[in-house]
């Protein structure tokens, strides 16, 4: 029983011990998940199964094609939503990586005055419900003349406390004596920001990355409460009236297709980035 | 810039070198603001205004048409002796729904990530991967899935096994049953809890400090769980600490379960939670002063949790913060920052 056991770098007896003991857990957590891509690819019979099928027998893209085809006899074709949510995502994520990697240098490198307050503001925030000041939120989006305005489902995501604060932590990590040194070269403020931080901070802005775009892409408040005009409104939010709208069996495998298109990107784009959010989140301590 | 040229001429007047500084530092404001206007704009525009607003709006009756008029504290009373709701269902249902899914959440995230970390680097990857993935599971997704499973007829999901199982000889309404909503909205509330506060986890025990459990072996500390207790624990409460607030601020705000599942209000408020409440009087009801004062309450509840954590995990010992000024090594996954 010597010596080190977290992170082991070989598989030992052991272990098998705390797999069993978790494999039930993850089993459960992520059956859902399975279920879901499974349900999208059943045929029509096997959606009417009685008793239901967990997995699916003989897969199609039935309902996926129905989802085009349902899509097309309403007024707004499906490419327009994903035309929006598209851009929305795009933008979101772009705005707020570059806000956010700007603050989070100023909060860790530049000293000037209120920083400390901000920073603490900004910790304070991250504990902050945004859908408790809806209500407000809607009267400073009418104020602002932003109703049926594509900003309106950018502008509220953009700043995002956790993202702050976690590449604010990872800024912290790049030693002064880097920037000192560039600065005696010359280098200005923007320099500094372009060429020494952002190549160094590059997990901790995967990380925001990530963090925006699953606000960003599940988002439906912004949709029903910000926009009367349809036309306008995100893929989230019409994925979802259709999933509503069918309760039919007919509807499920429909709705299940729109799930697993709403689900992958994040997947995906977690698995991609997954190494550097873990180094990320090594900083993420609050002390 | 101007700050380190200064510092670079040690040789200049104390009367020179006073102003020049006043000067620097003036800009250094400038620098610092120019960074983060942006974000400090937007942040005040679509946070601070709106909690804000909130307050303000709490103290009026304001039903979105007219103009708001001054209540004072009536909004307040009346959630503590006027709203039978509140009282009966939304207040109870938010606690059981906080306690479980927040600190059992938690609690079952510190574990699972303790085991993860017992594990080799691919195996733990993957199994980090499905439990993080319910996380990113919100709205559709969710709805379509739980439905399916948690159908109230035969051909429901639980339903079928259970049938099959001979556990129940008749399909179970699990959706229209008060009984079974608020169980069902913790399941899938903890179902979902493994967000990035568990990922937090995971980092800070593989950040420990290696050669403290070969001291720990030598010390006669002999199990895991004693490891875990006496040297995991105490290097990583930062870590606890950030994964605390995400798990109370998760077990507050997630009321998206409910009312996806069920509608607002939820049948027989069964499963009617704090955030529910909100969006039934400030949207439905038009209500909005009124919703605007149970946003408030909310917020100040999570403010409040959120300071029992602090006091619970921040370092108080010296040896802490001799710790905390050493700057931690990023090497969680392989790749070293220097």
């Amino acid at each position: 029983m010597k010596g080190r056991k977290i992170n082991p770098k070989r598989f030992e007896i052991g272990q098998l011990k705390i797999i069993l003991l978790i494999l039930p857990l993850v089993i459960f957590m992520g059956m859902p998940i399975i279920f879901i891509i499974n349900h999208a690819f059943k045929p029509m019979e096997e959606l009417f199964a009685f008793p239901p099928t967990f997995f699916v027998k003989n897969p199609t893209f039935e309902n996926f094609q129905k989802l085009i085809k349902f899509s097309e006899s309403s007024g707004i074709p499906l490419s327009r939503y994903l035309f929006n949510s598209l851009i929305v995502t795009v933008v979101t994520v772009g705005l707020a990586l570059l806000l956010t990697t700007m603050s989070a240098f100023a909060l860790a490198k530049i000293k000037f005055k209120g920083r400390n307050m901000l920073a603490k503001i900004n910790q304070v925030a991250i504990m902050f419900v945004s859908t408790a000041v809806l209500i407000p939120r809607y009267l400073v989006i009418c104020k602002l003349g932003l109703i049926d305005n594509l900003l309106a489902h950018i502008l509220p995501l953009v700043a995002m406390p956790v993202a702050l604060f976690l590449v604010k932590q990872f800024v912290e990590q790049v030693p002064d004596s880097l920037l000192e040194a560039a600065y005696m070269d010359g280098a200005t403020d923007l320099d500094i920001y372009l060429k020494v931080i952002m190549p160094m901070i590059r997990p901790a802005v995967a990380t925001a990355a990530i963090l925006v775009f699953q606000q960003v892409w599940t988002n439906m408040e912004t949709s029903s409460y910000f926009f009367s005009d349809d036309s306008m409104k995100t893929l989230t939010f019409y994925m979802n009236t259709l999933v509503n709208a069918n309760n039919t069996v007919a509807g499920q495998g429909m709705a299940a297709a729109a799930s697993l298109i709403m689900f992958l990107p994040n997947l995906i784009l977690f698995i991609i980035l997954q190494n550097k959010v873990m180094n990320t989140m090594a900083n993420s301590g609050i002390k | 810039m101007e700050a380190q040229a200064n510092a670079a001429q040690p040789a200049v007047k104390p009367a020179k070198k006073r102003r020049k500084n006043k000067i620097s530092r003036r800009e250094n404001n400038w620098r610092g603001w120019l960074f983060i206007g942006p974000y400090a704009l937007i942040f005040s525009i679509f946070i601070l205004v709106p909690v804000f607003l909130a307050v303000i709006l709490s103290f009026t009756n304001f039903n979105a048409i007219e103009f708001p008029k001054f209540v004072g504290f009536l909004n307040y009373i009346t959630i503590l002796t006027n709203d039978a709701e509140f009282m009966k269902y939304v207040l109870p249902n938010t606690i059981i729904y906080a306690v479980v899914v927040g600190i059992g959440g938690y609690i079952l995230s510190f574990i699972l990530a303790w085991a993860l970390c017992n594990l080799t680097k691919p195996v733990r990857t993957v199994f980090a991967l499905i439990l993080y993935s319910p996380s990113m599971t919100t709205g559709v997704a969710m709805t379509v899935l739980w439905k399916v499973i948690f159908s109230g007829d035969q051909a429901g999901l639980l339903n079928s096994w259970l049938m099959e199982l001979g556990i129940i000889t008749e399909p179970i309404l699990w959706l229209t049953d008060a009984r079974y909503l608020l169980p069902i909205v913790i399941i899938i509330g903890l179902w979902s809890s493994m967000g990035i506060g568990f990922l937090s986890m995971i980092a800070g025990i593989l950040n420990t400090d290696a050669s403290l459990y070969e001291a720990a072996s030598i010390d006669g500390i002999t199990n895991r769980f004693q490891e875990m207790i006496y040297i995991t624990i105490p290097q990583m409460k930062p870590q606890m600490l950030f994964a605390a607030v995400m798990a109370i601020v998760g077990a507050f705000q997630n009321g998206m379960i409910s009312s996806m599942l069920v509608g607002n209000p939820s049948p027989g408020y069964a499963s009617q939670l704090l955030v529910n409440h909100i969006e039934d009087y400030g949207f439905l009801r038009y209500e909005m002063g009124y919703a605007a004062a149970i946003s408030v309450v909310l917020l100040l509840i999570v403010q409040l949790f959120s300071k029992g954590a602090n006091a619970l995990l921040t370092e108080k010992d010296p040896y802490g913060k001799a710790k905390a000024s050493k700057p931690v090594k990023v090497q969680a996954e392989g790749k070293v920052i220097k």
